[in-house]
């Protein structure tokens, strides 16, 4: 049995994948197997999360308060009561 | 599709892209959810500190969801201005959009039309950007 219990927060851009939910659950020890089972979920989610293999620039991913960059990115260790916020970076030219 | 907004956060987003030039300024302004009514401007530091660039901090960035989110409000606006190019998307702009609902303003302040200034307004949606009108309240 699998019991999700990492809070997700999707950003509006990313909630047609959803059905539009705002927070959803997903199961995964480290960040790049969280996205694996968003992805099997939601399919297509990790598309918009990665570009090969690794997190897109345009997107930022917190555990709690951190952002992933300086916790290891993908290999990012997750435990049980984590909260992830997923957010699309304000930038541009 | 058109924004309105008072004449007072036209002057302060024109006032802060000019104290900041060289540099993009950015930010954003808050309103009610669901309103899409301006209420509340927010300057942003631009992280990037860049004639050509503006990215916001991304703690700033977490900061300003969170605060979003406690207070029942959204991202109305997102600001920035262009130093040397007319008000328009730039590829980069329609590239980073990530906020559907949100309209993108930008500001040139340009010195072919110093001390004028350009102040438009746009939807930016999957690559595709729709300039709107913009009402300025007086």
């Amino acid at each position: 049995m699998t019991t999700a219990a990492i809070e997700v927060r999707i950003p509006t851009i990313l909630r047609p994948y959803t059905k539009d939910a705002k927070v959803v659950s997903a199961d995964g020890a480290d960040l790049k197997s969280l996205i694996s089972d968003l992805d099997r979920q939601y399919p297509g989610l990790a598309e918009r999360l990665l570009e090969d293999g690794a997190l897109r620039r345009f997107i930022n991913i917190y555990v709690n308060d951190e952002d992933v960059r300086f916790i290891g990115g993908l290999d990012a260790a997750l435990k049980l009561g984590d909260s992830i916020t997923v957010l699309p970076a304000v930038a541009g030219g | 599709m058109s924004l309105t907004i008072s004449r007072a956060m036209v002057n302060q987003i024109l006032e802060q892209a000019r104290a900041e030039y060289p540099d993009e300024a950015c930010g954003v302004i808050l309103g009610s959810l669901g309103a899409d009514t301006p209420k509340r401007l927010k300057p942003m530091i631009n992280a990037a500190h860049s004639p050509t660039f503006y990215e916001f901090d991304p703690k700033d960035l977490l900061a300003l969801y969170r605060e979003v989110d406690d207070n029942d409000e959204e991202i109305v606006v997102i600001y920035h201005s262009h130093t040397e190019t007319e008000a328009y998307p730039s590829r980069t702009d329609i590239a980073y959009a990530g906020e559907p609902g949100a309209h993108y303003v930008l500001v040139s302040t340009r010195e072919e039309i110093a001390p004028a200034t350009e102040f438009r307004s746009y939807r930016i949606i999957d690559g595709t950007v729709t300039e709107e009108p913009v009402t300025i309240l007086d």
